[in-house]
């Protein structure tokens, strides 16, 4: 039983005493049994206030502690940490949440804001009267990371663990690493282009022995938990022999009878089933697709180097810690959204990445000269609700207009879409003769150094045009000629149109659309249904679920720099979970009662873990829980006829007097 | 229940650290508005929820309990719901014996970014605490 307590009452700057009359709160629980002072603090998390709380657990001779503050995902283990710094078993410290869960939750209400506070402080105070100091646990941890996705930021946090001493499988679904920049030329704001910056990469990925690169790759299975994770991987084969003769490569490719829709290009050209990497994609050896393969065969008769006696395989990857860069989509809009797939010149951002990658002397698209752009800016991103924005979408003989419906749920800025598109504006001015471009954005959001480029396309003589927040331009088509048309705001409401030759949808990026993963890894998605962290300052690489780390567009809109600036500190705390070999685990854990046992077996059936054993004490046949197993889930505590079992920390007694102090009336 | 504010009821929610505790923080931050009378305590897995802590509350004047469930999302195995369901039915069915409305235990799977479904499931459950309370 803790008798000398210190209560810390937070104003979290003004977020809670803003409505939450923190004086108040300190004053109604002071007298509380066991408390020693209580006192309230501005920041409890700075340093000083720490530093405080420190000394006067040392000075006063304190045995536990309270803070009431932010919700514990953000601090409970700083508190605890600093009880350890004085000395102090850290499960003598208890938190309670009066910022998310009371301030912010009842901002409407500041007298129920404030008793709410109360009680729940009053609770905190209740359970660490009863806490008791408890060891850790520690399970051994095994020093491996799985990396899942092989683009930018997969490769980098790879290289980055690997430089740590940390062995890596890179596991990657698609037969080429490099992901989406493998698909950009020149990138802005470096100019380096996309097949130098992966060649890099693969070169440094294959200089290091402790990288297992696995493409074709695809989770299948997960098991385990931090420190042991393991997963079943299928991987497919490529059904051709690694050193296989280029030239009746070719012949093969030429006879293969199949072909398919190139998504590399996005569609806008084809491929064949058997197909050779393009020259940004590693490993460079060829592939069949044989998902597309009839096995017509008429490869086998022209190339020796075909091998469809080749096995799919499993593969088991043991690693104490998974990574997740499985990066995004680009937006694929609707047909007829904005004259996608309705008009013929209408494509996206990354289409018109790869046609000016592909065009060389001159700019071309289906055979046509192109000289006036049209650029329809924030295609996926910024959508409001339905209704808000005019559908549009008309058409009569020879006049056509396609629908400008921007209703959706992606709320969010792509963050990337300005920049890239002003910057493949301005290289295509510069790369081609007599390029005319025009800009219809809804505010530009060229952020930071990026600036410069819209500073430049300025310089060059771009034409902006900005769109009222729900009055997106049109597009339309008549007598076989395609115009953009808007309702300008810098020209005050003028109505300006542009004649043009292709129009670029300036999409933004969503969540991968096959994204099994995430539920495998049973990952929580945010708002906006990219892979959610725990906080986006305090814990950014971190998720719920203990042991793995998410980084890069997987996580949400992110350029090549941002990208791996989140690998690199996922890559870090992904190795921190497995450098020591070791981890400290809660040790909240059942514990059974042995004079009240009468061993029914009924928790053993309810634990999902085996960690329940019949055992004979004293000759008496009890229930034991096995500590390293048992993962505190409480799973057999209501199943107990007898209410032999608790967890530790969640004792009855525990509880009943936290749901005693929440009842007490407060006078 | 003297100097609360009687719009409301007295509720006690179970929440799990995990799933339903992020959900609940979210719908504060998103600044969605519930009954302020309405109490978190949370546990590492709503399966692990004795029926004697929910009657426990009863006891000391909660109006209603409710279990902000794991679902399908627990991260301690896919039994949990069937698991939670059998937990609430036991207690359903002590209540019934101590005379206790069994409607005045609730439970929702609350996922881990389901604030608004949060919030609108204790609203409904707050009105309807309060008309039963009335009748
Ligand atoms: C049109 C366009 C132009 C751009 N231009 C620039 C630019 O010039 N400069 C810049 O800084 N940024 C640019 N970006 C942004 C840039 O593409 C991203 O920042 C970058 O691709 C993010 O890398 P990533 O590794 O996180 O994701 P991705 O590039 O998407 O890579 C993810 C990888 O994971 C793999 N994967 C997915 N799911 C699984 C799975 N289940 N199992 C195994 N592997 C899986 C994928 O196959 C892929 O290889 C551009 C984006 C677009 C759309
Ligand atoms: S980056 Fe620009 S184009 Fe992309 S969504 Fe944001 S504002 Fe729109
Ligand atoms: S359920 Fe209770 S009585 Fe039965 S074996 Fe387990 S601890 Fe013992």
């Amino acid at each position: 039983m803790n008798r000398k307590l210190g209560v810390y009452i937070c104003h979290c700057g003004g977020n809670i005493s803003d409505y939450v009359d923190v004086e108040k709160v300190k004053a109604a629980v002071e007298h509380d049994e066991g408390v020693f002072l209580a006192r309230t603090t501005m920041f409890a998390c700075s340093d000083a206030t720490q530093k405080e709380m420190v000394e006067d657990i040392n000075a006063n001779q304190l045995d536990g502690i309270v803070v009431a503050s932010c919700s514990p995902k953000l601090h409970l283990t700083t508190f605890r940490a600093v009880a350890e710094r004085a000395g102090l078993n850290k499960y003598n410290y208890v938190h309670a949440n009066i910022r998310e869960q009371v301030s912010w939750a009842h901002s409407d209400n500041k007298t129920g804001a404030t008793e709410k506070a109360i009680h729940l402080v009053k609770s905190a105070i209740a359970r660490v009267r009863l806490a008791e100091s408890l060891d850790p646990i520690t399970i051994p941890s095994r020093k491996a990371v799985a990396v899942i996705g092989a683009g930018i930021s997969g490769m980098r946090a790879a290289i980055e663990l690997a430089d740590m001493g940390c062995p890596v499988t890179l596991i990657e679904r698609e037969h080429f690493v490099g992901g989406r920049v493998a698909q950009w030329d020149l990138l802005f704001t470096t100019d380096q282009t996309g097949k130098e910056l992966v060649t890099r990469l693969y070169d440094d990925i294959a200089k290091r022995s402790n990288i297992r690169l696995l493409t074709g790759a695809e989770v299948i299975e997960n098991t385990g938990n931090i420190g042991d994770f393991t997963l079943k991987v299928k991987v497919t084969p490529r059904y051709i022999n690694e050193r296989c003769d280029e030239g009746n490569l070719q012949r093969a490719i030429d006879a293969c009878p199949v072909e398919v829709p190139d998504d590399f290009n996005f569609n806008i050209t084809t491929r064949k089933a058997i197909y050779h990497n393009f020259p940004s994609e590693y490993p460079q050896y060829p592939v069949i697709d044989i998902k597309n393969c009839t096995r017509c065969g008429e490869c086998e008769k022209v190339c020796g180097s075909i091998d469809f006696s080749q096995q799919e395989k499993t593969v088991e990857v043991k690693a104490g810690s998974v990574l997740m860069a499985t990066g995004f989509d680009p937006y694929n809009p609707s047909e007829g959204e904005f004259g996608y797939l309705q008009f013929d010149n209408v494509v996206t951002l990354p289409q018109f990445k790869r046609i000016i990658d592909m065009c060389e002397e001159k700019l071309t698209f289906r055979g046509k000269d192109i000289h006036n752009i049209a650029y329809i800016y924030c295609v996926g991103s910024r959508q409001v609700e339905a209704g808000a924005s005019s559908a549009g979408g008309s058409a009569t003989d020879r006049y056509e207009e396609a629908s400008r419906d921007i209703s959706g749920e992606n709320r969010y800025c792509s963050r990337y879409c300005c920049t890239s598109v002003i910057h493949s504006a301005i290289e295509t001015k510069k790369r081609f003769r007599a390029v005319n471009n025009y800009h219809f954005t809804r505010g530009i959001r060229t952020y930071g150094k990026q600036e410069l480029l819209y500073n430049e396309s300025l310089k060059m003589g771009d034409i902006y045009l900005q769109s009222y927040e729900n009055d997106p331009p049109s597009v339309i088509r008549e007598n076989g000629k395609t115009t953009v048309r808007i309702n300008d705001i810098m020209t005050a409401g003028k109505e300006i149109s542009v004649n043009a030759d292709l129009i670029v949808l300036v999409t933004g990026m969503v969540p991968r659309s096959d994204n099994r993963i995430a539920s495998l890894f049973k990952l929580p998605k945010g708002r906006d249904n990219f892979f959610n962290e725990i906080h986006m300052k305090l814990r950014p690489v971190e998720t719920v679920i203990d042991g793995v780390t998410i980084c890069g567009a997987c996580q949400g809109p992110k350029n090549i720099t941002e990208s791996v600036n989140s690998s690199l500190s996922a890559a870090t705390k992904s190795f921190s979970y497995v450098s020591k070999g070791e981890l400290e685990l809660e040790p909240i854990i059942a514990r059974v009662d042995a004079a009240l046992c009468t061993w029914c077996g009924k928790c053993m059936e309810a634990c999902p873990f085996d960690a329940v054993k019949k055992v004979v004490d004293g000759g008496k046949e009890i229930a034991a829980i096995n500590n390293s197993v048992c993962k505190g889930c409480g799973m057999c505590l209501p199943v107990c006829p007898v209410n032999a079992i608790d967890l530790v920390a969640y004792s009855d007694q525990e509880m009943e007097t936290m749901i005693n102090a929440l009842a007490e009336d407060i006078k | 229940m003297a100097g609360i504010s009687t719009k409301s009821a007295r509720i006690l929610v179970f929440s799990t650290e995990k799933i339903s505790d992020p959900a609940i923080d979210m719908a504060g931050l998103l600044k969605l508005h519930y009954p302020p009378t309405v109490y978190t305590i949370s546990v590492p897995c709503s399966s692990g929820i004795k029926p004697a802590w929910i009657l426990h509350a009863f006891e000391k004047g909660f109006d209603g309990v409710f279990i902000a469930a794991d679902g399908s999302d627990c991260t301690y195995g896919e039994s949990c719901t069937v698991k939670t369901g059998r937990l609430v039915s036991m207690t359903h069915e002590i209540m019934k014996e101590k005379k206790l409305e069994p409607a005045r235990l609730r439970m929702a799977a609350i996922c881990s970014v389901c604030s608004e479904a949060f919030v609108k499931q204790i609203k409904s459950f707050n009105q309807y605490l309060l008309q039963m309370t009335q009748s």
